[in-house]
């Protein structure tokens, strides 16, 4: 080929590339596959895994079961292998699929309009805010004063170069549920574009509160943070007012895989539907005038109107989220409603196990969904580490996240966790405390 | 299942234990036998072309062969059973894997730190921006501005502006590089970073890069670079070497890892040792043997949940294992000599502007077949599909028009080369009638993009929601 294109050696293919910038790289020699894949898989053998040991961390990352019908979907190289559909007419598969996944969401959700996917939900929740003050004059976006940090972060990221500052709103240090008089005090105060509240809220609670936010907030936006697994019972953001619903879909046939991949979902009401982030997938027709599929309303991207976009993202979690279609069309209707039932029920026999052990304090009198707070009378590093040499992974602790709960951990139980895993936890704490 | 979700009967929710108020009613989603499900996405599937079906000599994007070891390391239950807030002792494994393609990706830049964390390419430009934002303020300068050549990729001006930039765009010169008096001309005490990726969108290595980067620094601003090209220089050249100080690496393009039909991919970001300190949070270091989770109080913090896609990160790290040195050098020499045959092949056919020699892409103009015979680029994209060949980019680089990029790839064989040529020389010779209503052998014909942009029907509830209406 070299030959044939008037060349003496490959050199000639970069004579454009100044000698004063060369440069070889030094990353050693290559491997055999067999090599590669012994050597991390080795390496691995050095992380302990959920069903080696019982572990009851969540906080933004949940292990459920995964159908095999859901990796094996997701594994089909047709899907996998492709890039963006930009060409609907080879593309109509994952097209197809992610629209069916658009629909989920939205019913998930009781929304008009989701797009096919963000990164994860904290940078759901960055975008959210962005397009809260495209629909919206305010300056100031509503938080709670229970967030996660690590989204907390995320957000504060995202509204970077926005002119927007957050503001958070209190919770009742009984219930666990957000402060109404918080948030009508912070709308009268400050020139609000967005409020922010999530279902189930930092501590698992299932807030009744939160239902009562739009009436109190009027015009400006409401943006709603979801469990989807929690939603297939609880009323969806839709019916509580909601202007923009935001979730993460991990939950929904991904594995924990160490925090990776998550699946931000988002979705609007029609009437946003133009300021929305993200890519998104249209129903329209061939020539011939049957069903097809596309990607639609694309002056709001990148590569239309550059840095006039309502977002830079173009790469999202596609796959995950056609896995995510696949997940809830294996479960149905029925499947959804009775994980999301067993997921309360085990967070509530959990409590009930955990609240007679000396030492041990369940904070919220609340409902909860799979996540609840305990106050312990010893560091929660600490018990972490004693419960670990017995063979337990303990909850990831509060400190850092919630002023004035560095005593306190979240515990998380899912229909993954059985009694005796629940027995383990509880006689390990028992002999922590 | 789209007519499953349509014809959904609605589920009655009872006995939950919550809260009236709080109580959803019904639930809408189908309840079909799993058999239905798994035949209904095996056949959509079918209606899908990955780099597994053929050629996708798609611009840009680098579609490489996803080699199969990848994605069974990145399945291993070693990895995907982990949680990202366990202790640090049992999860030494995957920290060790983290630091270690950190290393690696920073030496194939020239590079001394790299952070993981960012999702896809656009996520590592919008962290490099929040980067070069934390480096001026922490300088007490006031820099609002970022200067983006007119060929660089959408992403760019998007990310920058994200940041809270004011974008910059910078004319090309006539032979498409960047044009070193308009640079000069654009910089100033309020330039924050000249945005750039080299070789550029029309497949041209600026050769005048060491002016670039002199007279970017000397503005007192950074410089930093789109690696979606970055499959063009490995082993010749690096970011590093041509005094870029951040990096972004697509590890979905470049280190052949699938792009799943969109996503996930991943996007590190590699950064000269000053900038080390402004990584998103949290950084993984070595301590006596054990690897660690820091946090640096300079650090711009964090970007998204925990540690980036590492799904796709480990995959990319097996294929450098798997490359090697050699092994990378060489896949870019034939990733470059495969376009420059390609376009070899095509020049008696289709204008290529701007200068001969190219590296790992090429950007022809279907202007002629346009004036000559009604022939738009978008006609010839949706002909190649009837031979069975992905199309390439279609109307970008803006700069040329009815442009056409495409990126072969090191893994396009002689025998492939040879058949693209083959086809795009017969579309430009073909009956235009049958071009311009091309594809004739998809699942579906021309699909009507403007209908979709008009109805807006996004989900099966809004289009039911319209019917109602």
């Amino acid at each position: 080929m070299l030959e044939w294109l008037g060349m003496s050696s490959a050199d000639e293919l970069f004579a454009d590339v100044p000698k004063d910038v060369r440069k070889e790289v030094n990353i050693g020699n290559g491997m055999e596959e067999m090599d590669v894949v012994s050597r991390i898989a080795g390496i691995l053998k050095r992380n302990v895994t959920c069903s080696e040991m019982p572990c009851f961390m969540g906080m933004g990352s949940y292990r459920h079961y995964v159908p095999a019908a859901v990796d094996h979907i997701t594994g089909i190289s047709e899907f996998y292998t492709s890039y963006t559909p930009y060409q609907p007419e080879i593309s109509q598969g994952m097209l197809q699929s992610l629209f069916e996944y658009q629909s989920i969401v939205c019913e998930l959700t009781g929304m008009d309009a989701s797009n096919s996917s963000m990164y994860d939900m904290s940078t759901a929740l960055g975008e959210a805010a962005r397009m809260c003050s495209r629909i919206s004059k305010g300056k100031t976006f509503l938080i709670p004063e229970a967030l996660n940090a690590e989204r907390n972060s995320v957000l504060e990221n995202y509204l970077t170069g926005t002119g927007i500052r957050t503001a958070r709103y209190g919770f009742d240090k009984r219930t666990g549920s957000l402060l109404l008089d918080d948030i009508s005090s912070e709308i009268r105060k400050n020139d609000v574009c967005g409020v922010y509240a999530e279902m189930p809220n930092l501590f698992g609670c299932l807030d009744r509160n939160v239902a009562s936010i739009k009436a109190l907030i009027g015009n400006v936006p409401l943006v709603i943070g979801a469990d989807p697994l929690c939603m297939s019972i609880v009323r969806p953001p839709g019916d509580m007012g909601a202007d923009i619903a935001i979730g993460e879909g991990q939950v929904l046939g991904t594995r924990i895989g160490f925090g990776s991949p998550l699946l931000g979902l988002f979705a609007c009401r029609q009437e946003h539907i133009r300021k929305m982030p993200g890519r998104v997938v249209g129903l329209t027709e061939d020539t011939e005038g049957r069903r097809a599929f596309c990607l639609t309303l694309q002056t709001r991207e990148q590569h239309i109107r550059r840095s006039s976009a309502t977002s830079n993202i173009c790469t999202n979690e596609a796959l995950s989220a056609v896995g995510a279609a696949v997940y809830v069309s294996v479960l149905g209707a029925k499947g959804m409603i009775d994980i999301a039932k067993k997921n309360m029920e085990r967070a509530r026999t959990l409590m009930s196990m955990l609240s007679r052990i000396k030492g041990i304090e369940i904070v919220f009198d609340n409902v909860h969904f799979n996540e609840f707070a305990v106050r312990l009378q010893k560091d929660p590093s600490e018990v972490n580490k004693a419960l670990l040499k017995k063979g337990v992974m303990g909850g990831v602790p509060l400190k850092g996240h919630v002023k004035g709960m560095d005593d306190c951990m979240l515990l998380a139980t899912t229909e993954m966790h059985s009694d005796s895993d629940h027995k383990e936890l509880a006689d390990a704490l028992t002999e922590v405390l | 299942m789209f007519m499953s979700i349509v014809n959904a009967d609605e589920t009655k929710i009872t006995d939950t234990g919550l809260p009236k108020e709080l109580e959803r009613s019904t639930l809408c989603l189908p309840d079909v036998p799993e058999s239905e499900v798994v035949r209904h996405y095996t056949n959509l599937a079918s209606k899908n072309f990955g780099v597994d079906n053929g050629p996708y000599p798609l611009g840009s994007c680098t579609m490489k062969y996803n080699p199969k070891y990848a994605d069974r390391i990145s399945s291993l239950e070693k990895f995907t059973d982990v949680h990202p807030y366990q202790d640090e002792s049992t999860v030494q494994g995957i920290l060790e894997l983290m630091y270690d393609a950190e290393r690696k990706l920073a030496a194939i830049a020239g590079m001394d730190s790299v952070t993981l964390q960012p999702a896809a390419g656009a996520h590592g430009e919008f962290t490099a921006m929040l980067i070069v934002r934390a480096y001026h303020n922490d300088n007490n300068e006031e820099r609002d501005e970022v200067i983006i050549p007119d060929s660089a990729h959408g992403t760019n001006p998007a990310s920058a502006a994200m940041a809270g930039y004011k974008v910059i765009e910078l004319p090309s010169a006539p032979d498409g590089s960047v044009d070193l008096n308009a640079l000069k001309a654009a910089v100033s005490s309020r330039t924050a970073a000249f945005m750039l990726t080299n070789p550029n969108t029309l497949g041209i290595f600026e050769k005048n890069i060491v002016k670039i980067s002199e007279i970017v620094h000397g503005a007192g601003a950074l410089m930093y670079y789109d690696g979606a090209n970055l499959n063009a220089i490995m082993g010749v050249t690096t970011p590093g070497d041509m005094n870029f100080d951040i990096v972004h690496f697509n590890v979905h393009k470049t280190f052949a890892a699938p792009h799943g039909g969109g996503g996930p991919g991943s996007g590190p970001v590699g950064v000269k040792k000053r900038f080390a300190k402004y990584l998103p949070s949290p950084t993984i270091k070595k301590v006596k043997e054990k690897y660690v989770l820091a946090h640096n109080e300079k650090s711009i913090g964090k970007i998204r949940s925990f540690y980036g896609n590492l799904n796709v990160v480990l995959r990319g790290y097996a294929y450098i294992l798997r490359m090697g040195s050699e092994g990378l050098k060489d896949a870019t020499v034939r990733a470059v000599l495969n376009s420059n045959y390609l376009k070899e092949l095509l020049k008696e056919d289709y204008d290529i502007p701007f200068g001969d020699l190219k590296k790992h892409e090429f950007v022809l103009s279907a202007s002629g077949l346009k004036r000559e015979k009604g022939i738009k680029a978008m006609d010839i994209a949706k002909r190649m599909i009837d031979h069975h060949i992905h199309p390439p980019t279609v109307y970008f680089p803006m700069l040329v028009d009815e442009s056409m990029m495409f990126e072969p790839t090191e893994d396009c064989s002689l025998k492939e080369l040879d058949m693209i040529a083959d086809v795009l020389i017969k579309i430009a010779n073909e009956d235009p009638d049958i071009v311009i209503n091309a594809p004739h052998r998809s699942p579906v014909s021309r699909v009507d993009e403007t209908k979709a942009a008009k109805d807006m029907i996004l989900s099966v509830r809004y289009m039911k929601k319209k019917e109602q209406q």
